[in-house]
């Protein structure tokens, strides 16, 4: 916040923030405010402070401030970023450009409509069905570091959608299953403890599945957990590909 | 969930574009440097694994082109339909009974 | 409570919005040129087939000045093909173990370069050892 002393000037710093009213039902505006700043300010804290102090009818989801609960993902500079992990030093001079996450629909100025995501997280069977049930009594299932590894890296996902609003695949089709839930999907088949690949597999056979996946590649490089959606889909892609072809052999169901 | 077919037209997409990305510039370069003529190309052509290649350059370069060029006019927001399905895919088969029949006729 | 009206912003021009989407159009366009060369090398096999005069009428077409200028163009074209191939090729891929660690993917980028590189260097080679 703005150093009191004399002997520093208080830094200032634009940020241009999409606004929507659907009270209006009018096209979303731009409303700029010039902010005062420090180099450890995130656009969030920034967000923050037109609410405190110059609009409080702004309005944008956040929660954990460190990027691990996913609320705050906006178009940062026309960039999908988590707000909080997103610094107002790094736009300098400005203006700081904010805007909704895109390819969701607007409900209230930052905050979008994330429905179709969560409608469609429950048709991935999101947990483990277990290969050799047992009972609690028995002990853990175990697993080896190497099987672990198999599937860890998509077990890092935060459900931000930054990868939803960095494809555009899903932008132009919303049948499309998308990145991050493919990759999310793929955590569970991955994982050596699951038995349910047959069941989310048909998904990931299908058009909605992978085969919308054009392999822009963005949505891994916005992502904020390094989780590599791109890689989950196209390998899934070159699995259900040699599927296909196998499914004719002998001996194949 | 019905099962997409994309795995057809996606394999030879990826093997017309894994040719392309390790042939297509040795290919352009040789025909262009000009040392290359009817002698080279026949001996070429009436060989077993000459035609082979000149098949597959010929036969997945269009295949590769055809998906790509297909689902780019979705990217640009243009519905594909049968026309562009014809000068995609249709091309690439012509291109493909083509360059079968002309290799056959050159025989050995 | 006020009623909920969504917004949905259009798609319209959206590869320009960025220069990430601008690189992967610039890699789609590649395929206008793979199918422009194709049908040249389709068409240069049938003149093959036809005869010695028919195939040089082809070959001279090559070397005129449009042909060659299209030629160039696509040995730019290609070349970008070939790089941003090799760029995607490691996402189709599980991870690649070499010596108990994980290949990066700059790595399997630059294998794949390397094999172009050199499958170009024996073809060219080829080329030059006329039977």
């Amino acid at each position: 916040m703005p150093d009191g002393t004399a002997a520093t000037r208080t830094r200032t710093i634009e940020m241009q923030v999409m606004r929507y009213n659907p009270a209006t039902g009018n096209a979303p505006y731009m409303q700029s405010w010039t902010i005062p700043f420090t180099d450890d300010m995130s656009v969030l804290q920034g967000l923050q402070y037109i609410k405190d102090n110059l609009d409080g009818s702004l309005t944008y989801r956040w929660s954990c401030r460190m990027a691990i609960c996913g609320s705050c993902g906006m178009m940062i500079g026309g960039v999908p970023h988590l707000a909080c992990e997103t610094f107002l030093r790094n736009f300098l001079p400005g203006p700081v450009r904010v805007e909704p996450l895109e390819h969701f629909p607007i409900e209230r100025d930052l905050v979008v409509d994330a429905t179709d995501f969560f409608t469609k997280f429950e048709r991935i069977t999101p947990w483990l069905v277990p290969k050799d049930p047992k009972p609690v009594s028995e002990g853990e299932y175990l697993q080896t570091p190497a099987q672990l590894e198999e599937y860890e890296q998509f077990s890092h996902c935060i459900n931000c959608m930054l990868c939803y609003a960095a494809c555009p695949q899903y932008g132009l089709n919303k049948d499309f299953l998308g990145p991050g839930l493919t990759a999310l999907l793929h955590r569970y088949n991955a994982d050596s403890r699951d038995n349910a690949k047959a069941e989310r597999m048909e998904l990931v056979h299908s058009e909605e599945g992978v085969w919308s996946c054009t392999a822009v590649g963005y949505c891994s490089e916005v992502c904020p957990k390094q989780v590599d959606p791109a890689n989950a889909v196209n390998r899934n892609k070159t699995q259900s590909a040699i599927d296909w072809f196998a499914r004719f052999l002998p001996g194949r169901k | 969930m019905k099962r997409s077919n994309a795995p057809v037209y996606w394999s030879l997409f990826g093997a017309g574009g894994m040719l392309a990305a390790l042939v297509a510039p040795g290919v352009v370069l040789v025909l262009i440097a000009g040392g290359i003529g009817y002698r080279e190309i026949h001996a070429l052509a009436t060989n077993l694994i000459g035609k082979a290649f000149l098949f597959a350059v010929a036969s997945l370069f269009l295949w590769h082109a055809a998906h790509r060029i297909f689902h780019a006019l979705h990217d640009f927001g243009i519905r594909a339909g049968p026309v562009a399905w014809l000068l995609c895919y249709g091309v690439a088969i012509a291109g493909t009974l083509v360059s079968a029949s002309a290799l056959f006729a050159i025989g050995f | 409570m006020a009623a909920r009206r969504t917004y949905t912003r259009p798609m319209t021009g959206w590869w320009k919005r960025d220069p990430f989407f601008i690189r992967y159009m610039a890699r789609e366009a590649t395929a206008i040129f793979v199918y422009l060369y194709a049908i040249v090398l389709v068409a240069g096999l049938s003149a093959l087939a036809n005869g010695q005069e028919s195939f040089e009428a082809w070959l001279a077409m090559l070397r005129s000045p449009l042909g060659i200028a299209f030629q160039l163009v696509c040995l730019a074209v290609f070349a970008y093909h070939t790089w941003s191939w090799f760029v995607i090729m490691p996402k189709t891929m599980p991870p690649v173990v070499v010596a108990g660690k994980r290949v990066s993917g700059g790595t399997l980028t630059g294998a794949g370069v390397a094999a172009a590189v050199l499958a170009t260097l024996v073809i060219v080679a080829l080329a030059g050892l006329k039977p």
